[in-house]
């Protein structure tokens, strides 16, 4: 790994931990939660005891943004490691093992490649409606892919270097050749994968909740927030750009945490 | 990877969105709490008017009689004719508002790429001659337009052009004002990247050695790049576009839901909300289906233009 990081993949470093801990200790910090209705103080503007305002049923946006943000959040934390986890290990198999192996698992990849990622997700959350697990298995389902691509292409071409075949010769063992040879060749990658597959993963559950079959309510999600706003823009606009923002800055600090990919 | 080979792993793609598609609906069906055949009746009938004459009805009808196995088995035949019932809400044939809705869908992702293109390719092009300022302002743009989902692109264009400016409509369809803000979104998603890959490319090429040694042999700028940079740029971004495919699709989905664009993304997301199960297939499988012939067009383009066959994505 590089020591020198860029200056953007440095700046979504720290955006992206201002995030975190905005997410998972602003609720320490005021006594409101994010369910208590005070209906006679909707729509309110930032002040002393409801610090981002309130929402139209007067609920404390301070909290339920931070709430929206943990859910995204640990959604796309819980994604990364699953996918990541069984992407890079299929790949490992499918790019050392015996062949059927490897084209048994193109096939399947294949197939499940050949549905948009949404409408997939989209199926899923059809199933079982609202659920935050359901929603993490989708999701995992269609992001092992990459990994699993990214991995078997590495490793199949560290497998048959000098390097790894002399190790194999003198009779290292698959763990070894893992930790030595494999896993070096695709770390750095990984970094990129797992970023760009974060901001997947909240783009994604934003989007369900957007079109009203992801979380629902009275559950806090930046994509519910959208729509369940709108219709306030009139009266209350910075309580549309709360969520906007957030998600903006979130999937935002995740790319810039990737690098570039290509371009 | 031969034309061939391609060809043969996009039909397993056809038959494997067809079944995937299938299985997962079935599974949806058979998992709707309660009995299904009364909750199907209630949501076609309405609340009131379920007996159990009604819910027989719907019993018979989509096989909830019979075992698991065999009720599979049945959906599977079904499916492989082209016989994808009625809706449960309308009651009219899927396949018939599929139809109805591809054309909409399709007209909206026609012209959303179309735009893009008119926006991404100038842009592209300019940026990698001039540089400077210009490339600096576009990769910022990118860079930030990149970052937001496309249902946050349309929302902004709706409050900017239609509830500030008043210029557009806010959503609906009908007029051609009406497809201007759905295709400007899809068009600003797309081009937020291909644009950078136009430019990459439009670097590339502008410094090899074979385009020095064009312009060097005489030709004029303009001969130059008729003759040896389209051709050499379009190769990738032609590729990139197969990549970009799943954008659209995605795309559409969001915004024919954010705009009430009535075409299949729209009715997905809406079945999905009132659990209109053959609605869900036919969609789904739609999407699906249109998702691979567009990507089998990207191939052959990708190989018409690069016959030597080594570039596809």
């Amino acid at each position: 790994m590089k020591t020198n990081i860029s200056v953007s993949r440095l700046a979504g470093i720290v955006l992206l931990v201002l995030l975190c801990l905005y997410a998972y200790t602003a609720p320490l910090f005021t006594e409101q939660d994010a369910t208590t209705q005070n209906l006679s103080q909707i729509l309110a503007s930032p002040d002393g005891s409801h610090w981002f305002g309130t929402d139209h049923f007067g609920r404390d946006m301070w909290v339920r943004l931070a709430d929206a943000l943990r859910l995204s959040l640990s959604l796309a934390a819980l994604c990364v490691l699953t996918s990541a986890g069984i992407g890079v290990c299929l790949g490992v198999i499918a790019a050392t093992g015996p062949s059927w192996i490897d084209r048994l698992l193109d096939g399947i990849t294949t197939m499940i490649m050949a549905l948009p990622g949404l409408v997939l997700v989209l199926i899923f959350a059809a199933i079982v409606p609202g659920s935050f697990w359901m929603l993490y298995v989708a999701i995992s389902l269609v992001q092992w892919i990459e990994y699993f691509r990214v991995t078997r292409a590495v490793v199949h071409r560290v497998a048959r270097s000098p390097e790894v075949q002399s190790s194999r010769l003198m009779g290292f063992g698959a763990l070894y050749l893992f930790r030595r040879h494999y896993w070096p060749a695709i770390a750095p990658q990984l970094v990129t994968l797992a970023s760009f597959g974060a901001a997947g993963a909240i783009l994604m559950m934003a989007s369900l909740g957007f079109v009203y079959v992801g979380i629902q309510p009275p559950l806090a999600e930046l994509g519910l927030m959208i729509v369940e706003h709108f219709p306030y823009y009139e009266d209350a606009p910075w309580l549309l750009a709360q969520p906007l923002i957030a998600l903006a800055l979130v999937v935002l600090s995740c790319q810039l945490l990737g690098g570039r990919k290509e371009v | 990877m031969s034309l061939r080979y391609l060809l043969l792993k996009r039909l397993l793609q056809l038959v494997a969105v067809s079944w995937g598609v299938g299985t997962l609906t079935f599974i949806l069906m058979r998992a709707l709490p309660g009995d299904m055949a009364y909750r199907i009746a209630a949501s076609r009938y309405g609340m009131d008017a379920v007996n159990t004459q009604a819910a027989d009805m719907v019993r018979k009808e989509l096989g909830l009689d019979q075992g698991g196995w065999s009720a599979y088995w049945h959906w599977l035949g079904d499916l492989a004719q082209w016989n994808l019932g009625k809706s449960l809400v309308s009651g009219q044939p899927v396949s018939d508002s599929l139809w109805h809705m591809l054309g909409h869908s399709l007209l909206l992702a026609f012209s959303g790429m179309v735009l893009a293109a008119l926006i991404a390719i100038p842009l592209g092009l300019a940026s990698a001659r001039y540089g400077g300022w210009l490339n600096r302002i576009t990769l910022v743009l990118s860079t930030g337009m990149r970052a937001l989902p496309v249902f946050v692109i349309g929302l902004l264009a709706v409050l900017v052009f239609a509830l500030e400016l008043n210029w557009l409509p806010v959503a609906g369809f009908g007029t051609p004002a009406h497809l201007v803000l759905p295709a400007l979104t899809l068009a600003l998603s797309l081009a937020a990247i291909s644009n950078r890959v136009v430019h990459t490319e439009a670097v590339r090429v502008f410094n090899a050695p074979f385009y020095e040694f064009a312009k060097t042999k005489g030709l004029s700028p303009r001969r130059a790049f008729l003759r040896h940079g389209i051709r050499n740029m379009a190769v990738p971004v032609v590729a990139f576009f197969g990549v970009q495919l799943i954008t659209v699709v995605e795309g559409v989905v969001m915004i024919e839901s954010l705009f009430s664009w009535p075409g299949i993304g729209h009715g997905l997301a809406h079945a999905i909300f009132a659990r209109d199960i053959p609605l869900i297939q036919g969609a789904a499988m739609m999407m699906g289906i249109l998702f691979v012939v567009l990507n089998t067009l990207v191939d052959l383009a990708c190989h018409w233009l690069d016959p030597r066959g080594a570039t596809t994505a």
